[in-house]
């Protein structure tokens, strides 16, 4: 009937009402399904030194004033000493801000964090830059290579180069002259390969790429542009 | 591009090399850096307080004083940093701005030295972070309202606001009572009649004893005509007023569009209408409703209570916190009775016809008010209606504390409006002292000036010192200035001081002559009281020979001020003068050529120490026919026979004006 039907529903509000009175003072655990995060901060920033000035300065090619100003700068963004790839990729978007440089910083991630531990540490990155603003011309295509061999199995193959050239792209947005065309990438990897692989099989080792780019002197020439980087 | 990421430039450049192996074309040249500097530290010494940072950091923002060359006009080549004579504790917030990016506005710092700094240093308060941004326009804010207030009081005060029209003039009394008495006295009969008019519509009501026939009559029914005469009265009155201010209104349209215009005129229509209406039964009906209208006279009592109009202000100021709180009431409401009419619609008798028949309930459950007129019988219908009073609670509580914050907020606002108005008058009296103050110790180093010239013309040279002993260097400096100004205008200034301003802006060219004229007035007259031995110097003297002349020779008495007649002398009291007394007595022959300028050949010989005394002449002294040798300061003139004509030192009097 209507009104004991009402009954139910009134003696139903008022139980679920004690029960929450119940909760709030803690006398009622009731079992949570999942544990409460969100209660608990994290409470250890993972933080971490660098090695000594002159350990670096023996690994790296850098003068100490150099290196003290490097990780000045380094430890402004990243006061934990570590930076990983979330953070990466914010500090490099933030020198295009037209376009999308997140695959691009996804890339120079994994080509800076040598030891695959997920973060890029000062010696990381110092290393990473003493190879290119520093090294050899031979160390620096090298370098190259190892940032486009995605999987680093020590050859390029059309699919790796295909990504690589589509995040270049992404980094100069949409408003572009001349409009960005679907294709421009894949005909630029095209390009590219029939440039460097030279027994024509598909993948580009790292022995033809140096010796195809030593041939190209506009890469010889722009490789130079590195030395007065800092 | 945030600043703190400008070191990682280096690291995106070398990450181009990604881009070099696939590129079709050659790359562009990089910028080479002219001269590339090592990177040095700079001291920034701010009042002492010495700052350290790399040049590159300050660089990073170069449009401001910092980061641009700007900062080369602090530069003290002596201690090879930048020194700038500023506030240390805003300039460290400054310096973080360069450091982090972010500008952070601390809570301690008052909100205009805040700006002022940022003025100074060229940074704009818009890059403000958002940490501290909203403190930061909240106190912005809060300081706009305070210059307002005081410009708007500063307005309301200045004086004498010439040739008002008398529309003007009526505008001002009826806004501001306390500019004149009669405005004054209009603003309290306006207010006893408006409490007259509501006190008669209350007590018209009240039965007022029997009349023979055994009926209770109010008392309106019984002194009718008393009670219409009142009424008349009153209506008269705020007609007038109503009227009044119409006219001396500066925008009529607007005054008739204003709250309180509206609220007049609702207070004296009904007399009106019904002035205009017969006692026709079928109208009479609205008559009633019409007189109902009268009570909105009390509303008129917001002109003279300043604690009304807060009230009001405040909530309209609420008005989104009152609007939430209806809209909630309305849907308890609605959901309530709703609840109640099903559960109690079983019970017999139940008082709960229908859901808007229980909104009553629902209502006063909720404010619980609980009058008890309808009570819920069955079991469901209790339980529902106990939870309805216990939300009902909570949802009036809510907006309420939201309201009284802001008319305590208001509130106190206009208290300290008050205060500070109160506040300033006692400011700017204590400040006008000032001023007077300095003007007077203008006119005071316009007499050391003039004691120095008259020093260099009698030829001592060491007790110019004495002179120049407290006056700085850009005192004396300023003191030129207005000296040179009043040379190239021909007046002088006045120091607002009536015993002082004596007709001495007049005259060109001789701003101390007026003063010497006037002692020589007064001389003139007190030389009638004394013995003819009196040097005829004292004769009078027309004041255009002495241009700028400073000195004087008077055998006079030590006081002839003395002698002038009370009144004058009032005004001699506040004369500082001094004397400058020159030792040995020359002759007599004070002829009119001797007080020229010219003369001093004459004068030098005379006076070869002179000995210098500020007098102050503050008390009348008796008319002393002693020889004036003794009343003075030792006068170096041994003199045994002190006759007058004789003894006395030359005195010249210097004063002030």
């Amino acid at each position: 009937m209507n009104l004991e039907g009402l009954e139910m529903i009134a003696v139903l509000v008022v139980l679920v009402l004690f029960i929450k009175v119940l909760e709030q003072f803690g006398l009622f655990e009731p079992v949570s399904l999942e544990d409460s995060v969100e209660d608990e901060f994290e409470l250890s920033t993972v933080c971490h030194r660098p090695e000594g000035l002159e350990q670096l300065q023996e690994q790296t090619k850098f003068s100490r004033k150099e290196l003290q100003v490097l990780y000045r700068g380094f430890k402004n963004e990243c006061p934990t000493g570590l930076v990983n790839e979330e953070n990466f990729k914010q500090i490099y978007s933030q020198f295009f801000p037209q376009g999308d440089s997140g695959m691009y910083a996804a890339f120079l991630f994994n080509a800076f964090d040598t030891d695959h531990d997920g973060s890029i540490s000062f010696e990381d990155f110092v290393a990473g830059l003493s190879v290119i603003l520093r090294g050899t011309i031979d160390d620096r295509l090298s370098w190259a290579f190892n940032l486009y061999d995605l999987n680093k199995d020590g050859c390029i193959t059309k699919e790796e180069m295909l990504d690589i050239m589509k995040s270049i792209y992404d980094m100069m947005g949409k408003y572009t002259y001349p409009a960005m065309r679907e294709e421009a990438p894949r005909e630029h990897v095209e390009n590219f390969f029939q440039k460097m692989d030279r027994n024509k099989d598909g993948v580009v080792t790292i022995e033809e790429f140096i010796e195809s780019c030593q041939k190209d002197e506009n890469i010889m020439r722009s490789m130079q542009l590195f030395d007065n980087v800092i | 591009m945030a600043a703190g990421v400008a070191a990682w430039l280096p690291f995106a450049r070398a990450a181009a090399i990604g881009w070099m192996p696939v590129a079709n074309c050659p790359m562009p040249l990089a910028p080479t850096e002219k001269n590339k500097r090592q990177d040095e530290l700079i001291i920034l010494n701010v009042s002492g307080r010495r700052f350290q940072t790399w040049r590159t950091t300050l660089e990073r923002y170069p449009d401001t004083l910092l980061g641009s060359t700007e900062k080369e006009f602090f530069f003290n080549e002596d201690t090879k940093e930048y020194f700038f004579d500023r506030d240390p504790e805003v300039f460290r917030c400054i310096l973080n701005f360069y450091r982090t990016g972010k500008l952070h506005y601390p809570r301690y710092e008052c909100i205009s030295a805040y700006d002022e700094e940022l003025a100074f240093y060229g940074i704009l308060p818009e890059i403000i972070g958002d940490c501290c941004y909203e403190e930061y326009k909240d106190r912005k804010r809060e300081n706009a309202e305070r210059l307002m207030d005081d410009n708007d009081s500063e307005n309301n005060q200045e004086g004498s606001m010439p040739s008002l029209n008398l529309r003007q003039t009526m505008w001002r009394a009826f806004e501001n009572p306390h500019t004149s008495t009669l405005a004054l006295v209009f603003y309290y009969v306006t207010g006893f009649f408006i409490a007259v008019s509501v006190i008669t519509n209350v007590v018209e009501t009240v039965p007022c004893g029997t009349v023979p026939g055994n009926k209770e009559l109010p008392c309106g029914e019984r002194y009718a005509v008393a009670f219409f005469c009142l009424d008349t009265a009153c209506v008269m009155i705020f007609t007038v007023e109503y009227l009044m201010r119409l006219f001396a209104a500066p925008s009529r349209y607007r005054f008739m569009r204003s709250v309180m215009s509206i609220i007049d005129v609702v207070a004296i229509m009904p007399y009106y209408i019904g002035l205009v209406m017969t006692n026709n039964e079928d109208v009479s009906g609205a008559f009633v409703t019409l007189r109902v209208f009268r009570v909105f006279r009390i509303f008129k009592f917001s002109r003279h209570s300043q604690g009304l109009r807060i009230l009001g202000y405040t909530l309209k100021s609420c008005a989104s916190e009152l609007g939430f709180l209806l809209f909630s009431l309305t849907m308890a409401i609605i959901i309530f009775a709703t609840v109640m009419f099903y559960a109690e619609k079983g019970s017999s008798a139940s008082k709960f016809t229908s859901i808007p028949a229980s909104f009553w309930y629902t209502i006063v459950t909720m404010t619980t008010l609980g009058y008890g007129d309808m009570v819920p019988k069955t079991i469901a219908g209790k339980i529902f209606g106990s939870i309805c009073s216990l939300s009902g609670v909570l949802v009036i509580a809510l907006p309420v504390p939201v309201i009284v914050s802001n008319f305590s907020r208001i509130y106190h606002q206009n208290q300290r409006a008050d205060k500070r108005r109160a506040q300033k008058k006692a400011r700017l009296a204590r400040i006008r002292v000032a001023k007077t103050g300095s003007s007077s110790a203008y006119l005071h180093s316009k007499r050391n000036g003039l004691l120095n010239a008259a020093l260099e013309l009698t030829g001592s040279s060491d007790d110019e010192q004495h002179i120049s002993k407290s006056t700085s260097l850009i005192e004396s400096q300023h003191h030129h200035l207005l000296h040179c100004l009043e040379k190239t205008t021909g007046l002088s200034y006045l120091v607002d001081d009536p015993l002082l301003s004596v007709r001495t802006s007049t005259i060109k060219n001789h701003e101390f002559i007026d003063e010497q004229l006037f002692e020589q007035n007064c001389m003139d007259n007190s030389m009638q009281n004394y013995p003819s031995t009196r040097s005829p110097s004292l004769s009078s003297n027309n004041g255009g020979s002495t241009s700028c002349c400073s000195r004087r020779n008077k055998t006079t008495t030590h006081l002839p001020n003395s002698k002038v007649p009370a009144t004058r002398l009032q005004s001699m009291q506040e004369l500082s003068t001094i004397h400058i007394q020159c030792s040995e007595q020359p002759s007599l022959t004070t002829s009119r050529s001797s007080l020229n300028m010219k003369s001093d050949d004459g004068l030098r010989p005379n006076c070869k120490t002179s000995h210098l005394t500020t007098a102050i002449i503050s008390i009348p002294t008796p008319p002393a026919l002693t020889p004036e040798g003794e009343s003075r300061p030792p006068p170096s003139s041994p003199h045994p026979t002190m006759n007058i004509s004789t003894t006395c030192s030359n005195v010249v009097k210097v004063s002030a004006l």
